[in-house]
Formats: structure tokens, C-alpha cells, sequence
């Protein structure tokens, strides 16, 4: 019974070649065809490269934000389409069709913060985009590619929140009625109901701001993490009051991001420590701890297939396959 | 003299003549039935002055001559054990403490073992059974305690209580259970509630009662030793009768304080042990402390001071039913003054069993939870200087236990006493007596329910269907919320996360001396930090390098100030001197053992000295050494991806070996014990001879036989344990004779801890010298050392020194032993 524990894993490839600090990553469907998906990185030089998992490769670099860290990327579901979120203070479209890879719209961006953009698309032409607004507290909901604003989302002056340092837009099956979850500076999380402009819920759950959080929503449960020693769960019940559920106490300070993966198995913490820690989504059971990097880990991302890619200061980025999706 | 009494003295010795010549059952049987009218029992009964004379004069004559027919042909003169009915008739109607007299007479003046005895405890047996004793008592009640039957009252007391041991000796194995003490004292304590409530109903009644006997009967029970069985009935039943009525509990309190002086103790004992809390023990007691001094004397001094065997709810009984009354209060803070007083002598810490000293400390938290603070307040001054010089003392005392007793009880004595001041606080582990302490500190809820109630079940199995209830469903939901959780698809196995350490800083000296460098010179307190941490490693990794700078380095350690909060620094800094110690020990020990006796060091530095020479002693004296310090270097994590394969890859060859060999013999399949020279032989002398030279030289911070007597504790434990592990080098004989001169010239040492050590050290010598080198050259120490040994062993007041010379002695037995079967041929 008592048998000695599985060796820590090796990741199964290594992609070098960003140049500079790897701030995001992003998973998105290759072109048809062609089987793998491709991998997206933004590097603290202002560059993005879309890597090929096939190949291993750079497939293409794009060029966009003057120097300046990328913070964000996300692709469209509908038509190869790539936002990327710069500290240029902008928020560029690009067009991926055919090889193609021209910036097609922008957005320009008032919050110096590192607030990463958080979008909502139905499938639709139009889609929803949360962005830091220009107040310091503000969240600005753009409805796009119209690029009007819908909204911002002020807390309520004597709240103290500060600024929104992480943001996810989703939607309930059901009810249409868009939700916000921010975490704030002050180490809450709220839930705002967008339509609305009212906080539904908020709770407390760390100490320290909030640096990262992913939500469940068919289990109605997220994560989030902060620059504390804790991993905090929290769940949504039926009058979308949040309520903390459980901390999870880490070996070190720090959590730069939080991912769960699309099958609500595990999910990955991106570590200061330069760890990468992976835990059992719903018991939180600590899984493994992934010390391949040299520098702090600044993002996680999960492929629809569970490949697990990490990106980190030390310029690497791991692509690791770890309890692979039945 | 008038006629009628001529009349009843001529119809008993007609009887009495009947009785002793005549074989006629008839005649006889007649005869006893007419007697039987002075009894009263019969239909046509005599006058009552012929009966109260009878009483008076003649019963126990008459009773006598009863026994003294008694035998088996006599009893068969009428059919169907008539006779012997109506002959114990007399026994179990009559006046009970003459029949009871003289049953007890006849049953100590009979033959034993004879069918007369058999047939006088039988109806002994009889006679309690239909509680005639409750009538014995009775009697003595109703008598008006006049000083008619001073006499007769002692000897029926004597009797009384003496029943079993007297029934015992006469009958011997042929004893009847009713008269074993187990079963007897109940039975009285039985008979007492029934004469009490006999009293209790004519007091009612308007008639005046005694309870003096009974209170006598209580006592002298009592100091025969029976309190359990006696009050063990009589306490639970008490306590329900007294609630809410006021008679009862006067009749309680009387009973209590009846009872003589020479019983008082006995009795208090025994209900203080009985009564389940303190509210029940001021209702039976009521207050007898301030009536009685003797009460008083065992109450507020016997139980507190001189006896320590109370249990801790007997304790808080017992100051919980000081507290109860106003009347008795001041008795409570005059309890608590010298409770705290005797708690801080410092010679009673020194000579005290530590048992003791525990309970009086816990009876101080006890009197503190139950005083009022406006009545601490009124004596605040007194109580605060007797609590500071006995924490004073009891800081200034080498043994923790002693130490803990006085943070923890000048804590909370302080916070209760002096509530404004600043609080004192202390850090101390918590363990189970710390816990039960500062429970005991708490201050009761006033009134209790359960133990006032006393023994009603009621409630309890009202309560229990709830429970059950409660745990039914309870496992019900249970199961119901984990089963979700128990997903048996996604058991994902976790893997090794032992590399999850805390993240530290990268910035480590690679070499010796760069640590030396980071640690007297940098600003830098990561890399300080870093330095301390990586010392031991690379002490043990390059001891050429070491070497180089080993003096420097010790001094640096030495002096080392813990300037930030780095989690065990005292252990990181002690383990590096260690490893220095151990890869240059000569000349690190010279060091070492002269900065002990050096001007300008702390205690701590100084005991931190001692520590190190221990430790490395012991490093450099384990034998295979050599072998396993490679490994000691603390493992690179995750450099060496192959090292864990190794042990690996020969494990599955050893078990494969191990598999394909057959062994004859199961015996020691383990491992050898590793082998070599011990190598503290060679620099033993360095680490011991220097520690000896000085002690008794006082520096002017630095007085070893004066103030800092823990640190002579120390120095004779280290010497000790240097002694220990320099067995098997040659330098043990030398070291022996210098080390019982040092235990000989401090074997009187006031302190317990130095005397600890003084002891431990003589055993050391005796398992490091060999036997026949002790007896050629310390033969005049070891003789010497004996016989301060056994004294030791009988006289020290601290229980581990007397273990300590027991185990001493006995190993001076078996080197004896040893010695004898070598020198006797």
C-alpha cells in the first residue's frame, strides 16, 4: 500500500525562442485541417507568437503594441480573430484568416493597470468585452465590434475595493443576463450583474489583491488566488450570493494566474515560486508541483484536449500532459 | 417494697429455676410465654411498671441464662424449631442494645467453633437484618445524652463499629457475609439515615433528640477507615433529603458537629470526598469551620498544607464550600495568603515533593477562580508580595517543572489580583497540566444543576432517544454528501511534491569562506540569511577549507546575533558550530573550552558552548562515522535527477539476490553495526580537561558556584555525557579520576538539577572506565562515592536524584558482580 510517490513529471516539451519574459498564453484551434491547436504567447518585449505545437515552431510573431508587455490574449469563436491587450494602453483586433495577420481595429485602453480584458461571446457577431475603465475603480464594458460602451461598473465610493485586477464575463445558462466576476485590489471578489450595474455579491477571501481567478460555471464554484499564501474557493448558491467555501494554503506566497481546465478535472496555479502547482479541482487535493522554471511563472493555460502550457520570466514556455481527459 | 415488684423479681427467677433444671418442653415453653408479657407483645400484656422493671432489672440476667441453655437437645425439646423461635423472639423484641450486649458477650465468650456461635451469628445476622441496629441507636438517641450511660454508650460504640473485625475473629472462615465490612458498613450507614429520620420525625413531633451517638457511630467509623462505604450511603441520600428542608439539614449539620474532635478529620475527608460539588458539601456541612476549630484546622490547614492526596474535584469542593458563605469567606483569603506564601518559600521549592507543590499551586488557581475582586483588591499588597518573591524563586529554580509552576500560576494569579497592571506573560509549552491548570483557573458557573439534583437519571434518559436520534441521522447525511465527492473515475494519483519547499534565496555563499564573509560583514540580510542556512552543508563538503578558517569561524558563530527573524536560527547556528566542531575538533574545542571561562559572555552563549561540545562529542565518538558523512551534506534539490534512481537500481538487485539465495539460519540478518575507531579518543582531552579547570574561580559576570548554578547543572551534565561517550579511548582513566574529584567536591550542592548531574556523571564514569582500571586507580573515590550514593538514594528530597543514585548503585553492583567471580578463584 505503501507506495513510494510518482517522481515529479518532466514537462513533455520545452518551446524557447519568446526572447523575454512570457506574460500570457492562449490556446486556439489551428486552421481546419490541421490537427493540433496552435499556442499564442505574449512576451514582456510587445511581441506575440503563435507557436505550433505540430512543428514546435514559431509559426508567425506579430508586432503590435511598440515594445510594450503584453497582458492578454484571447481568440474569437467565430472567425480567426485575436485580441491582444498591450501596456501601450491598447487593445488591438487582428485578423489570422489565411496567414494573414494585420491589425483590423483597436481599441484604446485609459487604465495603466495589469487588469487582463475579459470577453463574452454567445456565438454571435456581437460579443461583450470588460476592460479597467478610466476611473482607477472602473470596469468598462464595451459591446463590440461596435466598440460602444455599454457600461461601467463603479463600486460604490465608500466600498474601497481599488483597482479590478482580474475580470471574467459569463453568463448563466439560464438566464441571458451577462455577470462580471472581478477581483479587486483590496482582495475581494464581486459578482456584478452587468445589465444592472449592481454588485449582486462580494466576499473577502484574501488578504492581499486578487491576482488571478477562473470560475466553474456549471458547479457554480471559482477560484481565485493573490499575492498571499493561499488559494481561496468560493461558490455562487441560487441568489448569486458568493460565500467562501474553503482556503488552500501554499508553501509560498504568490499566484500570478489560475486556470481550470475545460473539463473541470484539475486546475493549475502559476506560482511566484516558480512553480507550477496542479490541484484536484473539486477536493482540492494537491496533485504535483511542476519546478521546471527559473523565474517566476506568470501564466498558465489550459488546450481544450487538457495540455497544460506555462509561460515564465526565464523566457520558456512548458507545454506539460498531465492526467489526460478521458 | 410493694408486692408487684416482689412479683415480677419471683415469676423471673421461678423461670430462671424452670429454665436451668427442667427437661419438660411443655413447662418450659409455658414458662417463657408468661415472661413474655413483660414484653408487651402478647394479647393480655403486664402492667406497665412490671414491664419497665423487667426491662430495667432483669432482661439481661434473664437474656444469659437464655444463652447459656442454649444447645441442640434443648432446642429439640418442642417440635418445629418452636422453640427456638420463640427463643430468639427474646433477642429481636426486647430492648435492642441489651439484647445486642449480650449477643456480642456470648458470642465472644463461646467456644469457637461450636454450634452455639454458629447459632449466636445467625441470629446476630438476624437481629441486623430486621434493622434492630437502627433500635440500638435509636435508643441512645432518645436517652437525652444525660450522663447516665457514659459507660455503656462507649461500650456499645465499641461494639457497634467493631462488629466486623470482633465477628471476624470469632468466626473466621466461617464468617457470615453480612458481617464482612463491605457489606456491614453500608448496612449502618443505612441504619443511621433511619435513625436520622426517626429524629428528624420526633423533632417534628416536638420531642427533644440527641444525635451525639450517631455522630459518634459516624467518626468512629470513619477512623476504622470505612468512610467510602458508610458515607458513600448516607452522603447521595443526605444530599436529597436536605434539599429544601431546613430540619434535615439541621439535623446534618449537628450530626457533623457532634462528632468528636478525635474523628473530625476522618469524617470531613470522608464527605468532602462523598459530595458531588461544593454547593452539596455547604448544605450538609453548614458551617462547621467556624464552630469547630478542630473543623477548621483540618479544613483550612490538614487538607490544604499538610496532606496532598485530595483529587482535584475534592479540591474544589473543598474551597468551593469555603467560598460558599459569607461566614467562611475570609477563612478562603486567609487560606489563600498562605497557600501563596507557602508557595513561594524557597525552601519549601527546594525541599517540597514536586507532587506537592503542583497541588498547592493548583489550590491557589482553585481559591483565586472562587475570590471576588473586590476582596483581592482589599489585600492586594499582601498578596502581590508574597506572588512576586515566590515567582522570583521559582524562576531562579534549575528545574522546569518547578519553573512552569511559577509562570503559570503568577499568570493568572496576577491578572486576577492586580487586573490593571501590565499582565505578566511567560512562554511556556502548553501540555496537558498547563491545559488543566488554566482550566482550574476559570471561574465556576455559579450553580450547577446536575450535581445539585444529585442522582436523578431522569433527564439522562430523556436525553438519550435525542442522542440516537442525532446520530442516526447524522452517518445519513454523511454518506449522502460524500457520496458525490467519491468519484472513483478521477482518483488521480499525486505525484512526489516534496521539492515544495520554502522558496529561499539563491544568493548562498558557495565556499566557506565567502560564509564567513556574509556573515560578519554584510549588510545583505538575504544573503546572511542564505549563509547560515548553506554553512553546515559546505562545512561538511570542503574540511580542508574549513580548517583554514575554523577558529575565525567558531568566534563568528559564536557571537552570532539572530538580527532577523529567521525560523531556527538557533538550531541552524548550533548545527554549523557542531559540523565545525567535528571537522576540526582540536582546536575548535581548545577555542570553545577557554571562551567558556572568558569575561564577556552571556549564560546563553556560555550553555550554547556546552551544547556544541556535547553534540560534536557525540558526532565524533558514533562509530562508522566516516561512512555516512558523505551524505550529510545537505542534498541539492533536483542537481542530481539520477541520484534517486540509484537506491532504486540496487534495492531491485539486492531483493533479486536475496530471492535467489537460500539461508540456513534466520539469526541476524540484519545489518552489522557499522564499525571503527571511536575518534573522539584523540581529542577527548581537549573538550574535558579545560571545562574542569576553572570552576571554581568566580569571574565578575560569571559565578559557577554561586548565581548561576544552572549553568553548573550544565557543565556537570555535559562532563557527564563527555565522560559517556569517551568509553573505549584511553584517556577514560584520567578523566574518571577528575571527574569524581569534581562530583566529590560538589556532591552537597544545594540545587536538585546540579545534583542531577553530579549523579549522572558518576554513572558515566562507571559504564567508561574499565572495571579492573576503576578498581587499581579510583578505588578510594569509588568507596567514598558510595556511601554519598546511598545516602543520596534514601535522604534527596527530588525524586530523580534518588533514581539517579539507584541506578548509580546498581551499576556499582554489577561492576561488583563482575569483579567477584574473577578474584574469588
Amino acid at each position: 500500500m505503501a507506495a513510494p510517490p510518482l517522481p515529479p513529471p518532466d514537462p513533455q516539451f520545452v518551446l524557447r525562442g519568446a526572447q523575454s519574459a512570457v506574460h500570457t498564453l492562449h490556446f486556439c484551434e489551428g486552421a481546419q485541417g490541421q490537427g493540433r491547436p496552435l499556442l499564442l504567447s505574449g512576451s514582456l518585449r510587445g511581441l506575440v507568437h503563435i507557436w505550433s505545437l505540430q512543428t514546435r515552431r514559431v509559426v508567425a510573431t506579430l508586432d503590435g503594441h511598440g515594445g510594450q508587455c503584453v497582458t492578454w490574449l484571447q481568440t474569437l469563436p467565430q472567425g480567426p480573430q485575436l485580441l491582444s491587450q498591450g501596456r501601450d494602453l491598447k487593445l488591438c483586433v487582428w485578423d489570422l484568416a489565411e496567414g494573414r495577420n494585420a491589425v483590423v481595429d483597436s481599441v484604446l485602453l485609459e487604465s495603466v493597470g495589469f487588469c487582463r480584458g475579459s470577453v463574452l461571446a454567445g456565438g454571435l457577431q456581437r460579443w461583450l468585452l470588460a476592460v479597467p475603465g478610466r476611473g482607477s475603480d472602473e470596469v468598462q464594458i464595451l459591446e463590440m465590434p461596435s466598440k460602444t460602451s455599454v457600461c461601467s461598473l463603479k463600486p460604490e465610493a465608500q466600498a474601497r475595493l481599488g483597482m479590478p485586477m482580474c475580470l471574467q464575463l459569463w453568463q448563466a445558462d439560464s438566464s441571458p443576463r451577462p455577470l462580471l466576476l472581478a477581483g479587486y485590489e483590496d482582495g475581494s471578489v464581486a459578482l456584478w450583474d452587468v445589465s444592472s450595474r449592481k454588485v449582486c455579491s462580494r466576499v473577502s477571501c484574501h488578504t492581499e489583491p486578487v491576482m488571478g481567478l477562473d470560475f466553474d460555471s456549471q458547479e457554480a464554484r471559482g477560484v481565485s488566488g493573490s499575492a498571499e499564501k493561499a488559494l481561496a474557493v468560493w461558490s455562487l448558491d441560487e441568489q448569486q450570493a458568493l460565500q467562501v467555501r474553503g482556503t488552500h494554503v501554499l508553501t509560498n506566497p504568490g499566484i500570478a494566474d489560475v486556470k481550470i481546465r475545460p473539463d473541470r478535472k484539475i486546475l493549475a496555479t502559476a506560482g511566484w515560486d516558480h512553480r507550477v502547482r496542479v490541484f484536484h479541482w473539486r477536493t482540492m487535493k494537491p496533485l504535483a508541483v511542476l519546478a521546471f522554471h527559473s523565474a517566476t511563472v506568470h501564466c498558465v493555460a489550459f488546450a481544450d484536449d487538457g495540455l497544460l502550457a506555462t509561460g515564465s520570466g526565464d523566457q520558456r514556455i512548458s507545454v506539460w500532459s498531465l492526467y489526460p481527459c478521458t | 417494697m410493694d408486692p408487684e415488684v416482689s412479683a415480677v423479681r419471683l415469676t423471673v427467677w421461678e423461670a430462671v429455676h424452670i429454665l436451668s433444671s427442667s427437661e419438660d418442653g411443655g413447662r418450659i415453653f409455658c414458662t417463657l410465654g408468661s415472661l413474655k408479657r413483660y414484653l408487651g407483645a402478647t394479647e393480655n400484656p403486664a402492667l406497665p411498671e412490671e414491664q419497665e422493671e423487667f426491662v430495667r432489672i432483669h432482661f439481661s440476667t434473664f437474656l444469659r441464662c437464655l444463652v447459656s441453655k442454649l444447645s441442640p437437645d434443648w432446642l429439640e425439646l418442642l417440635p418445629d424449631g418452636q422453640m427456638e423461635e420463640l427463643w430468639a423472639s427474646f433477642f429481636l423484641e426486647g430492648p435492642a442494645d441489651q439484647a445486642f450486649l449480650v449477643l456480642m458477650e456470648s458470642i465472644e465468650g463461646a467456644a469457637s467453633p461450636s454450634f452455639c456461635l454458629m447459632k449466636m451469628a445467625q441470629l446476630l445476622a438476624r437481629f441486623l437484618s430486621v434493622g434492630r441496629m437502627a433500635a440500638v441507636m435509636e435508643g441512645q438517641c432518645r436517652q437525652q445524652a444525660g450522663p447516665a450511660f457514659p459507660l455503656l454508650q462507649e461500650t456499645l460504640l465499641t461494639k457497634v463499629v467493631g462488629l466486623p473485625d470482633r465477628l471476624g475473629n470469632r468466626l473466621q472462615r466461617e464468617n457470615l457475609a453480612t458481617f464482612l465490612p463491605q457489606n456491614y458498613f453500608p448496612l449502618l450507614g443505612e441504619e443511621v439515615l433511619r435513625v436520622l429520620q426517626v429524629v428528624v420525625d420526633s423533632l417534628r413531633g416536638g420531642l427533644d433528640c440527641s444525635v451525639s451517638f450517631l455522630s459518634q457511630v459516624l467518626g468512629k467509623a470513619c477512623v476504622h477507615g470505612r468512610q467510602k462505604e458508610v458515607l458513600g450511603v448516607l452522603v447521595p441520600r443526605l444530599t436529597v433529603l436536605t434539599q429544601g428542608s431546613c430540619l434535615w439539614q439541621r439535623v446534618c449539620w449537628c450530626l457533623v458537629e457532634r462528632v468528636p474532635d478525635w474523628a473530625m478529620e476522618a469524617v470531613l475527608k470522608g464527605f468532602v470526598e462523598a459530595a458531588p460539588g461544593p454547593e452539596v458539601l455547604s448544605r450538609l456541612l453548614g458551617n462547621v469551620v467556624t464552630k469547630s476549630k478542630k473543623a477548621q484546622f483540618v479544613m483550612t490547614r490538614k487538607l490544604l498544607f499538610l496532606q496532598y492526596s485530595c483529587t482535584m474535584p475534592m479540591l474544589q469542593s473543598l474551597l468551593g464550600y469555603l467560598a460558599m458563605d459569607s461566614q467562611r469567606r475570609s477563612l478562603l483569603m486567609q487560606a489563600l495568603k498562605e497557600l501563596l506564601e507557602t508557595w513561594g518559600s524557597s525552601s519549601a521549592i527546594r525541599h517540597v515533593p514536586l507532587v506537592q507543590q503542583r497541588y498547592v499551586s493548583k489550590a491557589i488557581l482553585i481559591c483565586l477562580a472562587h475570590l471576588g475582586e473586590a476582596e483581592l483588591r482589599d489585600s492586594r499588597d499582601e498578596l502581590l508580595a508574597s506572588l512576586m518573591e515566590g515567582v522570583k524563586s521559582r524562576l531562579d529554580s534549575s528545574l522546569p517543572p518547578v519553573r512552569r509552576l511559577g509562570m503559570i500560576v503568577a499568570e493568572v494569579a496576577s491578572a486576577r489580583i492586580h487586573p490593571e497592571g501590565p499582565p505578566l506573560k511567560f512562554q511556556y509549552e502548553e501540555d496537558e497540566l498547563t491545559r488543566e491548570m488554566l482550566a482550574l483557573a476559570m471561574p465556576r458557573p455559579a450553580a450547577d444543576g446536575p450535581s445539585e439534583a444529585g442522582p436523578s437519571f431522569a433527564p439522562v434518559s430523556g436525553e438519550t432517544p435525542d442522542r440516537e436520534t442525532v446520530d442516526r441521522s447524522g452517518p445519513q447525511t454523511g454518506p449522502e454528501g460524500s457520496d458525490s465527492e467519491l468519484d472513483s473515475d478521477d482518483e488521480f494519483v499525486p505525484y512526489d511534491m516534496s521539492v515544495d519547499r520554502e522558496q529561499r534565496s539563491s544568493k548562498a555563499p558557495s565556499y566557506v569562506r565567502g560564509c564567513l564573509e556574509a556573515l560578519t560583514g554584510s549588510e545583505d540580510w538575504e544573503r546572511w540569511e542564505a549563509a547560515l542556512w548553506a554553512l553546515e552543508g559546505l562545512i561538511f563538503r570542503s574540511p580542508a577549507a574549513t580548517q583554514e578558517v575554523s577558529v575565525e569561524l567558531a568566534k563568528v558563530l559564536l557571537h552570532l546575533e539572530e538580527k532577523t527573524a529567521v525560523v531556527g536560527f538557533e538550531g541552524l547556528r548550533q548545527r554549523a558550530l557542531v559540523a565545525l566542531t567535528v571537522t576540526d575538533p582540536a582546536r575548535v574545542a581548545e577555542y570553545l573550552t577557554t571562551q567558556f571561562y572568558a569575561l564577556n559572555y552571556s549564560l546563553r552563549q556560555r550553555m550554547d558552548i556546552l551544547d556544541v561540545l556535547t553534540l560534536a562529542a557525540q558526532e565524533l565518538s558514533r562509530p562508522g562515522r566516516l561512512g555516512k558523512a558523505p551524505q550529510r551534506g545537505s542534498p541539492d534539490p533536483g542537481s542530481q535527477p539520477g541520484g534517486a534512481v540509484v537506491p532504486a537500481w540496487r534495492a531491485v538487485v539486492e531483493e533479486r539476490v536475496r530471492r535467489k539465495t537460500r539461508r540456513f539460519s534466520k539469526g541476524s540478518a540484519g545489518r552489522a553495526p557499522a564499525v571503527g575507531p571511536n575518534e573522539f579518543n584523540s581529542v577527548a582531552g581537549y573538550f574535558f580537561f579545560p571545562l574542569l579547570q576553572h570552576f571554581d574561580r568566580p569571574l565578575v559576570t560569571f559565578d559557577l558556584l554561586g548565581d548561576d548554578q544552572l549553568v553548573l547543572g550544565r557543565l556537570a551534565h555535559t562532563l557527564g555525557a563527555l565522560m559517556y561517550l569517551a568509553v573505549n579511548t584511553t584517556v577514560a582513566v584520567p578523566m574518571g579520576k577528575a571527574l569524581l574529584e569534581f562530583v566529590w567536591a560538589l556532591r552537597f550542592h544545594g540545587d536538585a538539577y546540579v545534583r542531577q548531574g553530579l549523579l549522572s556523571a558518576v554513572s558515566a564514569v562507571l559504564l567508561s572506565v574499565p572495571a579492573e582500571r576503576l578498581l587499581a586507580d579510583l578505588l578510594d573515590e569509588l568507596l567514598e562515592a558510595r556511601s554519598w550514593l546511598g545516602d543520596v538514594a534514601e535522604k534527596d528530597p527530588d525524586k530523580d536524584c534518588r533514581l539517579l543514585a539507584v541506578k548509580a548503585l546498581l551499576l556499582l553492583e554489577k561492576l561488583r558482580d563482575k569483579l567477584l567471580p574473577l578474584s574469588s578463584p
